[in-house]
């Protein structure tokens, strides 16, 4: 089981609900955030593109955040979830430098916060927070190694990306262009 | 009993310290809202989910309040309501903050000092009410009912409506009127003898092709509409977006037109044009349903694109080419009729335009253009009749805006300032729900106003800088803490919608039903209000569609069945219209009996002079309006609004992205400190920002002084003869430095 995430700039509004369901669902304290909106612009009026992303942790496959973990409280679950532990976080900011996404912040209450692909949920069969309330259906979740999954044939069929490949994390978070 | 035992489990382990969060999330495992049987909730009182209708927008989404350790916890959409289909936009999503905010309004407030002062005693409910209607009565006596008005949006200001019409008023102005889609409804109605209504009826879902004439769905987030929208974008549909800006909906179309603004009119006529010269109308819709194709034809002779190039900036071959690409989608093309219209006062006859494109698409009860909304049949108890009012709001104009349907808002305004040549002048206002200062253009003349009355009681639920003003302030407990109404929608499906309480009122926070009902007792009016709880009233029109609250409160949305056959109406059937003639009226017989325009005409508007731009002004997806910059969630999101200014513009200005800046209109009317914001996404001969910030109550302490308010800036207006819309776009800015 591999849980990945594809998100459609060709849907996504940015409207930022996936955030606000995100932080009433997860209790993220107001100023912070799990997952947030970046708009990118190209071009010269009257020439121009814009792609609009929800972004967020990608649980990439080859985590630094989990590796440069002293105590191990960034760990990693079933479908390749990447978790931090809030008991056994000792808030010492070394996965935040080490995760090129700027995707960790340290909540309020001393430990490192973070998308948890909402797990807790998905462990009831229902769909990440973010994604089933995104009003455009831009996001699609599921497990990558079965090959009927929905994100299984937007990938076989639709063109996409990573960020930051170059990185050689090897995300779980895919944008459809 | 299992599921509550696992619950308390999850509070246990929860509460044992910060790690509450990885340890409870294997207990939240056990527990799924979802599986409570809600009547269990409703009748053990274990708190649980609750059914409501969102009133942070319009939109009205029905969906459920959910609680956690009996704290509130999350709204979701129902996935039975047709409105949101299970997904509530940003700010419905974030409506818990419009409950947790703690700059609500919390007691009513007795005004001590003059108006403006803002300075108030807390009163008891009996005081406030006794304060109304000794000053009703007395309006009533020196000037007569019809003296007192009601400005009003929202759920709650039904009940105001009643109690004013029982008192013998029908000046009833809804500021969405004048202010924003009344021209819309005008247009519809003279075109095809009915509106499009709200939610739309337009059928995007099934469109092939879209034409947005400065709609900028996705930065406005009417849910269905949105929804629909990226469906027809994601099935390819070809979308054409006439907008001075890159709004997010022209970054998804095929076509961005960048018009150069005011001028969509001469657009609308070379696209006219065009589709008659190159005969690429629907000949047998036009033949079957229209009225007056030759006239139009006539009109229309010489707007050619080439003359519209000019004046819109559009080059010919691509006004050609996305009229033939309209042409070759029909009839599922739909030329949007937009919804916040009031632009430049000749609006009603450019919504026009549009509607005649799509009677010539034959887009009207097509599939993919307007369908047929099926109606909601749900009785209301039988009311004593309303005594008659001597006089109305339209007498205080005598001949003018003869197509009005409403009263206007900004008309009541200027009825209130005493003038010879009125004999009507408004002693008396109730404003529900609607912050006239920012909503209302002219914020001076509104002020005026508003020192002119004998009476002003504002019933809000947070301190908006109207209620500044009010002599008594009646604060309102929020949707989430109250029964209201049943939502009782037409759309593809008819549907009723029932809110009620998930939480008892924060504070000493009243429902409007309650406060409306006892201000009816006090001036003997108790017959209009025959319901003392307004559950019984609901159960009464619950009973007429074979429900109940019990079942509603268990579905939270009931689709009802329909004895319609179809949504579409216009295949070939014979179909009498609602216009003079029956016919879908390209010339429109009303509008020349009342000596306007047929057939719309476009003439140039005034431009803006050396060193000044055109102020546009828009939406946010996570605010309404002025509504939520307050909401704690929302303003989390966005808490001040940038003016948007093109590179070469801002380069000629020394101006910097991110940089502060204050904008100044043509009447020297200055802005708070904005922020600018740099970007190719707007043409060099206006300025955008988002409305609903720049708020100057200090009260409202998360908005306060965040960004600036167009509102302030429109002092300026062009009214729309026909209907007395107020054109807003006719104002220009130029640029000062922060004075620091
Ligand atoms: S909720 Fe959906 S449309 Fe809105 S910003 Fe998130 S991904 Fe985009
Ligand atoms: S995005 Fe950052 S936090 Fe998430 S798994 Fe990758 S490196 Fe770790
Ligand atoms: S569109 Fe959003 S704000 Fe409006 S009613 Fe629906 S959820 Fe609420």
């Amino acid at each position: 089981m591999r849980y990945a995430m594809a998100i459609d700039t060709k849907r996504c509004v940015g409207c930022s609900d996936c955030v606000v369901a995100c932080q009433t669902e997860n209790n993220v304290p107001t100023g912070y955030c799990r997952d947030w909106i970046v708009e990118d612009m190209a071009g010269q009026y009257p020439e121009l593109h814009l792609e609009i992303r929800s972004e967020r942790c990608n649980h990439c496959e080859d985590a630094p955040c989990v590796r440069c973990c002293p105590t191990s409280a960034s760990h990693v679950v079933e479908g390749g979830v990447v978790l931090v532990d809030h008991d056994d976080c000792i808030g010492c900011k070394a996965c935040i430098a080490s995760c090129p996404y700027d995707a960790r912040f340290v909540h309020p209450k001393g430990y490192v916060d973070k998308c948890t692909f909402c797990i807790h949920r998905v462990r009831e069969g229902k769909k990440p927070a973010c994604v089933s309330v995104c009003p455009t259906h831009a996001m699609i979740f599921g497990d990558l190694d079965d090959k009927n999954s929905d994100i299984s044939k937007a990938l076989r069929t639709r063109q996409h990306k990573t960020l930051i490949p170059e990185a050689g994390t090897r995300p779980h978070v895919y944008y459809l262009l | 009993m299992t599921k509550s035992l696992n619950r308390r489990e999850f509070i246990k382990i929860a509460g044992i310290g910060a790690g509450g969060f990885a340890a409870g999330a294997s207990a939240l495992h056990a527990w799924n809202p979802f599986q409570i049987d809600p009547t269990q909730i409703a009748s053990s009182g274990i708190p649980g989910v609750t059914p409501t209708y969102c009133e942070i927008c319009f939109w009205k989404c029905a969906g459920w309040v959910h609680k956690k350790d009996n704290e509130p916890w999350k709204i979701v959409g129902n996935p039975d309501d047709p409105h949101s289909n299970g997904r509530f936009c940003p700010r419905g999503t974030g409506g818990l903050g419009a409950y947790t905010d703690p700059d609500r309004l919390k007691t009513p407030l007795i005004r001590v000092e003059e108006r403006g002062k803002q300075v108030f005693r807390e009163a008891t409910w009996d005081e406030a009410f006794d304060y109304i209607t000794d000053k009703m009565n007395l309006i009533k006596e020196k000037w007569g009912p019809e003296c007192v008005a009601l400005f009003t949006h929202g759920s709650g200001g039904d009940y105001f409506k009643n109690l004013i019409k029982a008192y013998g008023s029908n000046n009833i102005a809804a500021p969405s009127y004048a202010q924003c889609r009344g021209p819309r409804e005008e247009a519809y109605v003279l075109t095809f003898g009915e509106a499009v209504g709200s939610p739309e009826r337009t059928d995007m879902q099934n469109s092939k092709c879209i034409v947005l004439i400065g709609s900028h769905i996705g930065e406005n987030m009417h849910n269905g509409q949105v929804q629909e929208f990226t469906e027809a974008v994601a099935a390819g549909a070809t979308v054409i977006t006439v907008d001075p800006r890159f709004s997010t909906a022209a970054s998804k179309s095929k076509y961005w037109l960048p018009i150069k603004p005011s001028t969509d009119l001469a657009l609308l006529l070379a696209w006219i044009n065009v589709i008659i010269e190159e005969e690429l109308y629907d000949k047998d819709y036009v033949e079957k349903y229209t009225y007056g194709f030759q006239q139009l034809k006539e009109s229309v002779k010489n707007n050619t694109p080439e003359w519209a190039y000019p004046i819109t900036t559009i080059k010919p071959h691509i006004i050609r080419e996305t009229a033939r690409e309209m042409a070759k989608n029909a009839p599922a093309t739909i030329v949007h009729p937009g919804r916040h219209v009031t632009w430049y006062g000749d609006d009603t006859q450019r919504v026009r335009a549009g509607a005649i494109l799509n009677a010539l698409l034959g887009s009207w009860g097509r599939r993919g253009g307007f369908y047929s909304q099926v109606k909601a049949k749900v009785k209301s108890p039988a009311l004593p009749p309303y005594p008659k009012p001597k006089k109305d709001w339209k007498d205080a104009f005598p001949g003018k805006y003869p197509l009005a349907n409403l009263a206007i808002s900004q008309g009541i305004c200027d009825a209130t300032i005493p003038s010879v040549e009125r004999d009507c002048s408004f002693k008396g206002w109730f404003v529900y729900g609607t912050n006239l200062l920012m909503t209302l253009p002219q914020p001076k003349k509104t002020l005026e106003a508003i020192q002119n009355l004998e009476l002003l009681v504002v019933v809000d639920i947070l301190p908006a800088e109207i209620t500044g003003y009010a002599d008594v302030i009646l604060p309102e407990c929020t949707y989430l803490e109250r029964y209201d109404d049943l939502r009782v929608s037409a759309g593809r499906v008819a549907n009723v919608a029932l809110r009620a309480p998930a939480f008892e009122p924060k504070y000493d926070t009243k429902p409007a039903y309650w406060m409306a009902r006892e201000l009816a007792l006090r001036l003997n009016l108790g017959e209009y209000f025959p319901y003392e709880k307004i559950e019984d009233y609901l159960e009464y029109r619950l009973k007429s569609i074979g429900s109940s609250l019990d079942e509603m409160k268990k579905l939270g949305v009931k689709q009802l069945p329909s004895d319609q056959n179809s949504l579409y109406f216009l295949e070939g059937e014979d179909f009498e219209f609602y216009t003079p003639t029956g016919k879908i009226e390209l010339y429109s017989t009303q509008l020349a009996n009342a000596g306007f325009d047929p057939i719309p005409q476009y003439t140039a508007h005034e431009e803006p002079g050396e060193g000044y731009y055109r102020l546009l002004y828009g939406r946010a997806p996570m605010h309404t309006f002025g509504r939520t910059a307050n909401n704690p969630n929302l303003a989390d999101l966005m808490d001040e609004n940038e003016v948007w200014i093109n590179p070469k513009v801002a380069k000629e200005w020394g101006i910097r992205h991110r940089d502060y800046i204050i904008l100044e209109n043509q009447d020297g009317i200055k802005s708070a400190k904005i922020r600018a914001k740099v970007t190719e996404r707007i043409r060099h001969d206006c300025v955008y920002m988002v409305h609903g910030f720049g708020h100057s109550q200090k009260q409202m302490r998360r908005s306060f002084n965040k960004g600036a308010n167009d509102s302030d800036l429109i002092s300026k207006i062009n009214v729309d003869p026909i209907m007395g819309g107020t054109g807003m776009r006719v104002n220009f800015v130029t640029f000062r430095r922060e004075v620091a």
